[in-house]
């Protein structure tokens, strides 16, 4: 497979470097999200919007500021980008899907300060992508962060109803869990042919 | 978080003190976990690491606590403004300090202005409390920060490579764990360190009702 084609753009973010478990992007939600599967399904739902909107006008932005070489500006724009995307997301679900903005509704701020949709701004944009590879970047990041979420709170769900000792309490649990699904991912790594 | 001292209190040690241990981002408080795990695969990136946070908290937090009467309360988005401008500078004095630090830290200097650490300070302390106060804590949060990097980056480093900032520490008959050095490695550290602080803080409560009820019984047979 060619290195930048764009399925293994996709499969690269989804799998071979998952954005949550091998680089470490968007911890806060994937600890604090992740109880429940019904609210990890509409986080990750969430995720994947946000990402592809604010990913998009990254792009746009970032074409913008290389044509006037004002690059040093790039982290403040890319902050308020997707600010103000999150709150364009929430306006509009709020006027046309008022279903899925009461599902979602509660997890969009939370979103804003999420590492995962600024790491994917900035490395499409340190990669050197062209638009249609920026949205597959975006779409296997974000599907790859709804993964891990997903598997995160299905393990946790099991785990309520085991006998643990006391001290594995509140996160200490959840990351050995995560270092165990980490090691599973790294089975990914030849996928492709490439590596990582 | 729930820090409610109210503004009038004295500057103490305490305001100090309480980022380094009570009150530890990290190991406590969960928070700036994503930088936490990504650059602690040595002592000097955990360190450059932690220096890099405690500029921008210390700074950014300085002006959300001077700028704390002009800003209303409901533009939360400037306290990013003023985070994202320190970070860029960060970003370019690394660049010109070190550039084998800036391209092992990578993109993750640049991710300090959305570590949920610097924003929750700048939003439930400095936004309420005088400058002097705010730096203070701000350096104390820092430097817990800092050392729960060093903490895990100590052990990844010694059990991944053997090393110690560097130095050989296990003579060559010992055969590195690389996954240490891997993702897995910093999940399962940082799980290691947590249960041991909560071990910890388990014995202290059990020594506290024990040190409770044998006062009790003493009281008790007094009384008889």
């Amino acid at each position: 497979m060619q290195p930048d084609s764009l399925i293994f753009i996709f499969i690269n973010a989804f799998l071979i470097n998952n954005f949550v478990l091998a680089l470490f992007l968007g911890l806060c939600p994937f600890v604090g999200v992740s109880a429940k599967r019904e609210t990890a399904f509409n986080m990750s739902l969430a995720t994947i919007f946000v990402m592809f909107v604010s990913s998009t006008s990254a792009y746009g932005i970032n074409l913008v500021l290389q044509y006037f070489d004002l690059q040093f500006l790039r982290l403040i724009s890319y902050i308020a980008i997707i600010a103000s995307a999150v709150q364009l997301v929430e306006m509009t679900m709020k006027k046309f899907t008022p279903a899925l903005f009461r599902a979602l509704g509660i997890y969009l701020p939370l979103i804003t300060t999420n590492c995962a949709i600024l790491g994917v701004a900035l490395f499409q944009t340190f990669r050197e992508y062209d638009f249609l590879q920026c949205v597959a970047f975006s779409l296997g990041a974000g599907a790859g962060f709804g993964l891990a979420i997903m598997l995160m709170a299905g393990l946790r769900e099991k785990l309520e109803l085991a006998n643990l000792p006391n001290i594995t309490q509140a996160a200490a649990l959840s990351m050995i869990l995560a270092g165990i699904l980490s090691m599973t991912f790294m089975g990914f790594a030849g996928l492709g042919g490439g590596g990582a | 978080m729930a820090e409610s001292t109210p503004s009038d209190t004295p500057l103490t040690l305490e305001v100090f003190t309480a980022g380094l241990w009570r009150e530890n981002p990290v190991f406590v408080m969960m928070l700036g976990l994503c930088p936490t795990l990504a650059v602690t695969n040595s002592v000097i990136n955990s360190l450059a690491m932690g220096a890099a946070s405690i500029f921008v908290l210390v700074c950014s937090n300085a002006l959300v606590s001077v700028l704390r009467k002009l800003i209303p309360k409901q533009i939360r988005i400037t306290a990013y403004i003023i985070i994202a401008t320190f970070v860029t500078m960060v970003d370019y004095i690394i660049q010109a300090i070190s550039l084998d630090l800036y391209n092992a830290l990578g993109a993750f200097i640049q991710l300090i202005v959305v570590n949920c650490l610097i924003l929750g300070r700048a939003e439930a302390y400095a936004s309420r409390n005088s400058l002097g106060k705010t730096v203070v804590s701000a350096l104390g949060m820092g430097l817990g920060f800092t050392f729960a990097l060093v903490c895990l980056g100590g052990v990844r480093e010694l059990l991944g490579a053997s090393t110690l900032l560097g130095f050989q520490v296990f003579s060559s008959n010992y055969e590195p764990w690389v996954v240490m050095l891997l993702p897995p490695g910093g999940f399962i550290v940082l799980g290691c360190w947590l249960l041991l602080f909560n071990w910890l803080k388990q014995r202290k409560t059990t020594k506290m009702i024990a040190a409770e009820e044998a006062m009790d019984t003493t009281r008790q047979i007094e009384t008889s």
